[in-house]
Parts: structure tokens; C-alpha cells; sequence
């Protein structure tokens, strides 16, 4: 039998474990197709702010991917880029916005650890 | 007990104030009164991402409905304030229910300009601001082949484009010679002109609505088109009403000082509805964008705790046509000189514009780049030179 990927996912929703920067650990579903961000704040999580909704216009939705996942995420393009230079706490190279971060079923455990403040 | 702060609007910007009070350790009642149905939600995607049926409601949502009861904070949805009683420091509800306050924020945003001709309360004649009025657009462009579209702003410019992406025979009618007249540089104009046009986009200029008939628009020349849909953006008016009856100064939107407060010291106005000086104008100015809400909310709920400080962000805006994004900082009104950087035959470029030698303004056309550049020269008002902005080799990063 053939498994249709849209299903599979449907039956299996990744994760994604959001760190506060207290230590306070949060684990989500996030669909496939949702941004880290949209998981986060449809889940009421208070760490990533997102004032422009997803748009790569502000810097609050600031995380810092746990370096094992680096690799599976897309290069970070030039508008994100100088977004990233706009963050409230200091950029590292695993800073991401994770507006711009798409779930896919390979990023399930994906584990992001959120600044101290975004704005 | 304190009776902890009132907010009077559930848009962007009475959220933004509810959201930061908490957030700055705000620990009082704090009481959210929105006039819609939902709870306080986007509106930027409600003609791109929503109407093309890509974000669905819950998306929208700026927090999910438990937020509010999770945060303490009371949102009132589907409930309009009747009246502010200054003396009293309380509101009154529609319902007769009163409110007491010590700090009322009014966040009452703007309505939408009716179109002033005949026939214009036909159905299929709509407008797009709120939540519902994208619902019902969102439906009948499912059975709309034809959509006019009256006003060549960024609200008419983003519906016409999103029209055109389903399929749809698009018409844009612009009063004005250019499209975004008032807010973007002819060269910008230009390039949206040939982008909407490349894509089959009918565009009128200089042309001026004469009457709406039965699923058709007549024009003051005479010529008609036909219209299963007409969507309306022909800008807003701010709503000041329950200012004004309450004996508080208005002029082009609720008059409020550099702190954002009104005559009252216990009343303080934002977004939309506010007008305001601006020290990047050096003038009064009131704003309509996301960036102008959220940050005038910052300020005053900041200012509730105890960290006062006059309100002085640089205005930023966007907008999101077809694949194309649109970003302007800096306010252009009074500028003398007009730079371009990049390459407007490849679709990215910006123009900056100077005010008597200094930068006041960049529209960026698919230039993040320069965006994020020039919104940290205009906010920290450092020296460039028109020749320095013209010139790509030179880093704007680094200045």
C-alpha cells in the first residue's frame, strides 16, 4: 500500500519543542505547512511575539535552533538576513525567524530555544 | 482596587496594548471592548493570503481565544462603547453596562469612505477593512468572472492582484494620473502600473466613476465595465465620534500629544484613529499601518507602567503585490530630491528621498536590504548623501 504523504502527516503531526529562555519546555504540534511561529503563538507560547504575523517584516519572532537541526532548514535569504540583524537579543548563527521556518515531517523534534525578550 | 485600563477598539492596536501592559508586568484589570465578532485578529493578509484562501481565520488570529482568559484579560467581542464619561472615568456599553477606568486607551481605527455616486448601495458593491467584509468578498469572488476595482491604493492594488491570481478579469479605477499617488514616487507607480498591466490587469487613470448600475460601472466618459464584484478602497476616515462627544480635541483624528495623550491626562488615543507629532514629518500626522498601531501601543502601555517616553518610531509600511513586496520607510511629504538604487527594468530597486539634504524617505521595490538599511538610518537620522544612496557598491549596512 501506498501512503499518500498529506495523510501520513495528518496521522502523524510533528513536534516542535519550544524552550523558553527560563527552561520552561513546551512541545507542540505543529501541522505541515505551519510556520514555528504560527505553532507557537496559536498555542499561546509568550516568547515569540510575531508583531507582523509571518510577514519577515519585524524581528519578534526571534528563536535559536538547536544545532543538530541546522541542516535540515532552508539557507536563510537575504530578507531574513537583514531582519536578523534587527533582533532585540544578540544574533548567533543558529538565529532564526521562525516565521520563516516551515514545518516538514523531517523537522519533527525540531527544538527551538526562544530569547530572553523580542522587542 | 484600581480600575486598571479600558481599551476601546479590538484591531491591531487595542490588541498590541492589551498584549505589552501584560507583558511590561502590568498586573491590573485590564479590559478589551472590540465592536466585531472575533477576537482581535490580522488585517494585512485579508486581501492577499485570506482572500486567495491560503490563511484561513484561525490563522488570522493575533492570539487564540484562550489567550485573554489566560492573561486576565477581559475581551469584550460584538460590543460597542455608547458613550466615555470623563468626569466619572468610566465608559458606558451600548448595553447601559459602565465600565470605570483609570486609564481609557481609545484604539477606535477608521471606517471606510462610502463611495459618494449613485447606485453605490447595489449589491455586490464592497469594501474591505474588517474580517466579514473579507468573508464576503472571499465568497463572491468564487462566483465573480469580472471584479472592478475603484481606488488604486494599496488596499485596491492588493485585491485586483489577488483577483487576477484566481482567474479573475481585473479592472482598477484611479482617480488619481498614478496609482499609490499619495504615498509612493512616480517611478513606484510606474513599475506597479506595469506590473498589474503585464499580468492582464486593466488599469485606469485619470478616470473617475460616474454611477453603479446593474453589475456594471459606468464611468464619467461614458465608458462601462462590466462587474460581477466591485470592491471599493478609496480610503478611510478615522472614527473620532466618541471623542468628540466627550469633549476631547479632534482635528484630522483625535488630537494627542508626543506621550499619545489626548486633553485628559488619563486618556490616551492610537493608531488609526490618532494624529500625532511626528518629529520625522516635523509636523502632525496620523498614520494607518500596522507598524503605527503596534508601536503607539508599545508607547502607552509603557507608559502605564511608569516607563514614559515620548513616542518617536520611524514609520514603516508595506504591501504585498503578486510576488512583488513594496516597503517604504520615512515619511516623503516636503522632499526636494529623489534617488534611485537598483535597477527598476529588473524589478528591484529603491528610491530614497531627500528633504532639504537629508534622507526622509526610501520606497524599496523587492530590496529588503535597503529597507532594513534605511529604517535604521531614518530612526537614528545618520548623514547620507544622495550620491552615497545611489551608489551600490557602498554597503548601507555599514554607514
Amino acid at each position: 500500500m501506498v501512503l499518500d504523504p498529506r495523510m501520513l502527516s495528518s496521522v502523524n503531526v510533528p513536534k516542535i519543542k519550544y524552550i523558553s529562555h527560563q527552561g520552561d519546555n513546551y512541545e507542540i504540534d505543529v501541522p505541515v505547512g505551519e510556520s514555528v511561529m504560527e505553532g507557537a503563538v496559536r498555542n499561546g507560547i509568550d516568547g515569540i511575539v510575531a508583531e507582523c504575523g509571518g510577514s519577515c517584516l519585524c524581528a519578534t519572532c526571534h528563536v535559536y535552533v538547536d544545532e543538530k537541526f541546522l541542516p535540515l532548514l532552508p539557507p536563510v535569504d537575504e530578507a531574513q538576513d537583514a531582519m536578523l540583524d534587527s533582533t532585540a537579543c544578540e544574533r548567533l548563527s543558529n538565529s532564526r525567524l521562525s516565521c520563516q521556518i516551515q514545518v516538514r515531517q523531517e523537522l519533527d523534534g525540531l527544538i527551538v530555544r526562544m530569547p530572553e525578550y523580542q522587542k | 482596587m484600581s480600575d486598571g485600563v479600558v481599551i476601546v477598539g479590538g484591531g491591531q492596536a487595542g490588541f498590541q496594548t492589551a498584549f505589552s501592559l501584560r507583558s511590561e508586568g502590568y498586573e491590573g484589570p485590564i479590559t478589551l471592548i472590540g465592536d466585531e465578532p472575533h477576537p482581535p485578529y490580522q488585517r494585512p493578509p485579508l486581501s492577499k493570503g485570506f482572500v486567495l484562501g491560503k490563511q484561513t481565520h484561525s490563522h488570522l488570529l493575533l492570539r487564540p481565544e484562550s489567550y485573554y482568559a489566560d492573561h486576565q484579560i477581559r475581551l469584550l467581542p460584538g460590543e460597542r462603547v455608547a458613550a466615555v464619561e470623563t468626569l466619572e472615568h468610566r465608559v458606558q456599553l451600548r448595553s447601559g453596562v459602565m465600565i470605570p477606568y483609570d486609564t481609557l486607551v481609545l484604539a477606535t481605527g477608521a471606517s471606510n469612505r462610502a463611495l459618494p455616486v449613485s447606485g453605490a448601495e447595489r449589491d455586490g458593491v464592497c469594501y474591505l477593512r474588517t474580517l466579514s467584509e473579507a468573508i464576503e468578498i472571499k465568497q463572491r469572488l468564487e462566483a465573480a468572472n469580472r471584479v472592478v476595482v475603484i481606488g488604486g491604493g494599496f488596499i485596491g492594488l492588493e485585491i485586483a492582484a489577488s483577483a487576477n491570481t484566481l482567474g479573475k478579469t481585473v479592472t482598477i479605477i484611479e482617480a488619481l494620473p498614478r496609482l499609490m499617488a499619495r504615498v509612493v514616487a512616480p517611478l513606484v507607480s510606474e513599475f506597479f502600473m506595469r506590473s498589474h498591466a503585464g499580468r492582464g490587469v486593466e488599469v485606469l487613470l485619470n478616470a473617475k466613476v460616474d454611477r453603479i448600475g446593474t453589475r456594471e460601472v459606468i464611468l464619467n466618459d461614458g465608458s462601462i465595465r462590466p462587474a460581477d464584484l466591485i470592491v471599493v478602497g478609496i480610503g478611510i476616515t478615522p472614527n473620532m465620534d466618541l471623542a468628540l462627544e466627550a469633549g476631547l480635541p479632534v482635528s484630522n483624528g483625535i488630537y494627542v500629544d508626543e506621550f499619545l495623550q489626548t486633553g485628559d491626562g488619563r486618556i490616551f488615543a492610537i493608531g488609526d484613529c490618532a494624529e500625532y507629532p511626528n518629529p520625522f514629518a516635523g509636523s502632525r500626522v496620523r498614520l494607518e499601518s500596522v507598524q503605527n498601531a503596534v508601536d503607539q501601543a508599545v508607547c502607552v502601555a509603557k507608559t502605564v507602567v511608569g516607563k514614559s517616553a515620548a513616542y518617536r518610531a520611524a514609520p514603516w509600511f508595506w504591501s504585498d503585490q503578486f510576488d512583488i513586496r513594496l516597503q517604504m520607510v520615512g515619511l516623503p511629504a516636503g522632499h526636494d530630491q529623489t534617488v534611485v538604487r537598483g535597477k527598476p527594468e529588473e524589478g528591484k530597486f529603491s528610491v530614497f528621498y531627500f528633504r532639504s539634504g537629508h534622507l526622509c524617505a526610501v520606497d524599496s521595490v523587492n530590496r529588503p536590504v535597503d529597507h532594513l538599511a534605511a529604517r535604521r538610518l531614518i530612526a537614528n537620522a545618520t548623514s547620507l548623501t544622495p550620491e552615497q544612496a545611489a551608489n551600490e557598491s557602498l554597503n548601507l549596512k555599514t554607514l
